[in-house]
């Protein structure tokens, strides 16, 4: 689905879900956020190992809704910055 | 195996013998349809309170049962979990374990959960479960669910939960016999089953995902107009234009069709109140009635039917899930002041009425940025200001066409007082979010709802709550500064003869204030209605009306236009709009700010910055305005 394959061809790419264009699909790693923030996310379905699959934005490109679980969340890229999510090419 | 049968099973693992419960508290997640059940049971026999200490709103109602006996309802906030983080939620644990003061602990539990998203939702049950209460689950959206082509078998449900199931549309109204049965007191305890460890969420979402598969659970396909509408309301380009549309749309409806509307209130008031002169023999007690009551309630009663259209729209706005996307499209904007997305919905219903729009904050889940909004949102150009700002703008600025047609000298004067305001709040969101209420950054975390039809049933409800609140307020502060003026206009009594009005308390009153406000160009009959506004704006209207009509004016709007003309100069007529642009006059302003912060700090402070403010602003202006005119 995304654009940016290294050189390396890494099987699996590491980064942050803020990186997500409008489309893009990845499994959800790990939430370096503040404990409260972090139970709140998953509450809402950002549970590691989950598949979580970027929608649209607000104008500027921020805050953006993010699909998962069944449902759609909409997140600032300060929030979406420690969130760790893998994508397989 | 996949059946979706309305009237559901029901296993009893142990058969009810006890007695019916008295109290019943509805648990569930946001969005889940929890108050549309609650509205569907209960109907008008419902009230908002507040519970003791905490700012979170409380609404209990009564349903009636087939037997004629009624059960005590609570709609508890909507919460994600039962661990306590945010004030929400700490109010649906404390209800439930029995700790709140003055709710007793409730017999039995609703948990309403959305069948369209039941994985996630079921999560939620497992909390609720462990409490041992009796418990039905009801599982809503019936009706979405299926005509999505999503599929349960409840029976298998409720034997994986131990519990009663039931599935119901709350929109519409089916299924609602279960929970009729379950209300009349023929529940169960739950089972025992197996639960995972509360606290932690991965275990009880994995264990909720078990459980929806053993119950033969196929999630509905994805609401595919929430998909195509969004294409548009989050467009980058049609999001903000769509945005842009509603907000100028809702404003446009408030002032031209609640325009008739309004002048039909108004003829009413007038020609009753011209009746009761006729019939009524000449008394005192008639001038009172007559010029007190009539005049200073019917001034304020005339804003009824503006203030329920918007609430009309904000309702359409908030049922119909829009308000969710106008959240996300505004957080940029409203990051750069220090606030977020969420203080966009409570800012517009200001434009209305500060009351509502404080008691909307409870949304903001971070309580400086919601302390933060509460103070800013007096400032936003509410109902009660257009009185003043019209009657003040037609008697000293003349109409001459500024934009084309459509705006005029008036229109634009008027435009630029809702900026000012505007620019107001912003300023002071910035100073508090700098100063006394700074914070981390606060993570804006919103669900977006799929967009759904309002229902009548909800915006009939919420307009009567709303029309009942206005009229309460109209029936008692407005009534008793009404009452009050117009005594204190014609005391004291010299020779068995009311004074002339400078001379009544009243005047003595406004030329106690006069030094004070001279500076800002204005004189003791401004004073007076100064003074009596601290109840509400549009009191000055009508004080300014009775001060000219008892010294022998002509009681018509051009009358009193011609008077400010008189006593004002055009300075003290700019710092006239500019002190009213800025001070907190409104009681029950101030009384709800007391009642959602809990504690008299914050409404004092939002006073005294206020007045602050005004005062310094109208002194400003009518120094300036002074200089240019040359007065």
């Amino acid at each position: 689905m995304h654009k940016n394959a290294p050189d390396s061809r890494p099987r699996v790419s590491t980064r942050s879900l803020a990186d997500l264009g409008e489309g893009d699909s990845a499994w959800l790693v790990a939430l370096d956020l503040e404990s409260d923030v972090a139970l709140r996310l998953m509450e809402l379905g950002f549970i590691p190992g989950s598949r979580v699959t970027a929608g649209h934005a607000a104008p500027g490109g921020d805050p953006r809704v993010f699909r998962v679980d069944g449902g759609e969340v909409a997140l600032r890229r300060e929030t979406t910055r420690h969130i760790t999510v893998e994508t397989v090419p | 195996m996949s059946a979706c049968h309305p009237p559901p099973m029901e296993r009893a693992p142990r058969r009810a013998t006890r007695t019916r419960p008295a109290t019943v508290a509805i648990v569930g997640a946001p969005n889940s349809g929890k108050s549309t059940l609650f509205n569907r049971l209960t109907g008008l026999r419902q009230k908002v309170a507040n519970y003791p200490g905490v700012t979170v709103e409380h609404r209990t109602g009564m349903a009636s049962l087939r037997d004629g006996r009624a059960v005590t309802l609570i709609d508890l906030p909507g919460s994600y979990g039962l661990a306590p983080r945010s004030e929400d939620e700490r109010v649906v644990e404390r209800v439930l374990g029995g700790t709140m003061p003055g709710v007793p602990r409730p017999d039995a539990v609703l948990l309403v959960l959305d069948a369209t998203n039941l994985g996630r939702n079921l999560a939620l049950a497992a909390p609720v479960l462990a409490l041992g209460l009796p418990t039905l689950v009801v599982l809503n959206m019936a009706d979405e669910l299926e005509a999505r082509g999503g599929t349960l078998d409840t029976v298998a449900l409720a034997g994986q939960l131990g519990a009663t199931v039931a599935l119901v549309s709350a929109t519409r109204g089916e299924g609602l016999e279960t929970v009729q049965r379950f209300l009349e007191g023929t529940f169960a305890v739950p089972a025992r089953i197996e639960l995972p460890v509360i606290q932690n969420v991965p275990a009880c979402r994995l264990w909720a995902g078990r459980v929806a598969d053993r119950s033969a659970y196929r999630a509905p396909a994805p609401a595919i107009w929430t998909r195509r509408l969004d294409g548009v309301f989050l467009h980058p380009l049609a999001g903000p234009l769509v945005f842009l549309a509603v907000v100028v749309g809702v404003f446009q409806t408030m002032f031209t069709v609640a325009r008739p509307m309004m002048d039909g209130v108004e003829a009413l008031v007038l020609g009753s109140g011209r009746w009761l002169g006729a019939v009524m023999p000449a008394s005192p007690f008639r001038d009172l009635l007559v010029e007190g009551v009539w005049g200073g309630v019917g001034s304020v009663v005339v804003f009824l039917p503006q203030i329920l259209l918007l609430f009309l729209f904000i309702g359409i706005l908030e049922d119909s899930g829009y308000l969710a996307r106008a959240a996300v499209i505004t957080d940029r904007t409203m990051a750069r002041v220090g606030l977020q997305g969420k203080s966009f919905i409570p800012l517009l219903s200001a434009y209305a009425c500060a009351v509502p729009a404080i008691m909307a904050t409870r949304t903001i889940e971070n309580r400086r940025d919601r302390l933060a909004t509460i103070l800013i949102a007096p400032f936003m150009t509410c109902a009660a200001r257009l009185p003043v700002y019209t009657l003040i703008i037609a008697a000293f600025l003349p109409e001459r066409p500024v934009l084309g047609p459509f705006v005029g000298t008036r229109a634009a004067a008027l435009l630029g007082l809702y900026a000012l305001g505007f620019l107001a709040a912003v300023g002071t969101a910035r100073l508090l979010k700098s100063t006394i209420l700074r914070s981390g950054r606060t993570p804006f975390i919103l669900e977006l709802p799929p967009y759904r039809w309002p229902t009548f049933r909800s915006l009939g409800l919420r307009l009567l709550d709303r029309a009942k609140v206005f009229l309460t307020r109209a029936g008692t502060i407005i009534l008793g500064v009404a009452v009050a003026l117009w005594l204190l206009a014609h005391l004291p009594l010299s020779g068995g003869r009311a004074p002339a009005i400078a001379d009544s308390v009243a005047g003595t009153l406004g030329r106690a204030v006069e030094p004070a406000i001279a500076p800002l160009g204005f004189d003791w009959r401004v004073g007076i209605g100064l003074v009596t506004s601290l109840a509400a704006r549009e009191v000055i209207v009508g004080t300014l009306g009775a001060i000219h009509g008892v010294e022998g004016g002509a009681s018509s709007s051009a009358g009193l236009q011609e008077a400010l003309r008189k006593n004002l100069t055009p300075g003290g007529a700019v710092a006239l709009l500019v002190f009213f642009a800025f001070a907190m006059q409104c009681v029950s302003t101030l009384a709800v700010v007391k009642r959602e912060t809990g504690g008299w700090k914050y409404p004092v402070l939002q006073f005294t910055y206020m007045l602050t403010l005004a005062y310094l602003g109208a002194l400003a202006a009518n120094q300036i305005v002074g200089r240019l005119v040359g007065t």
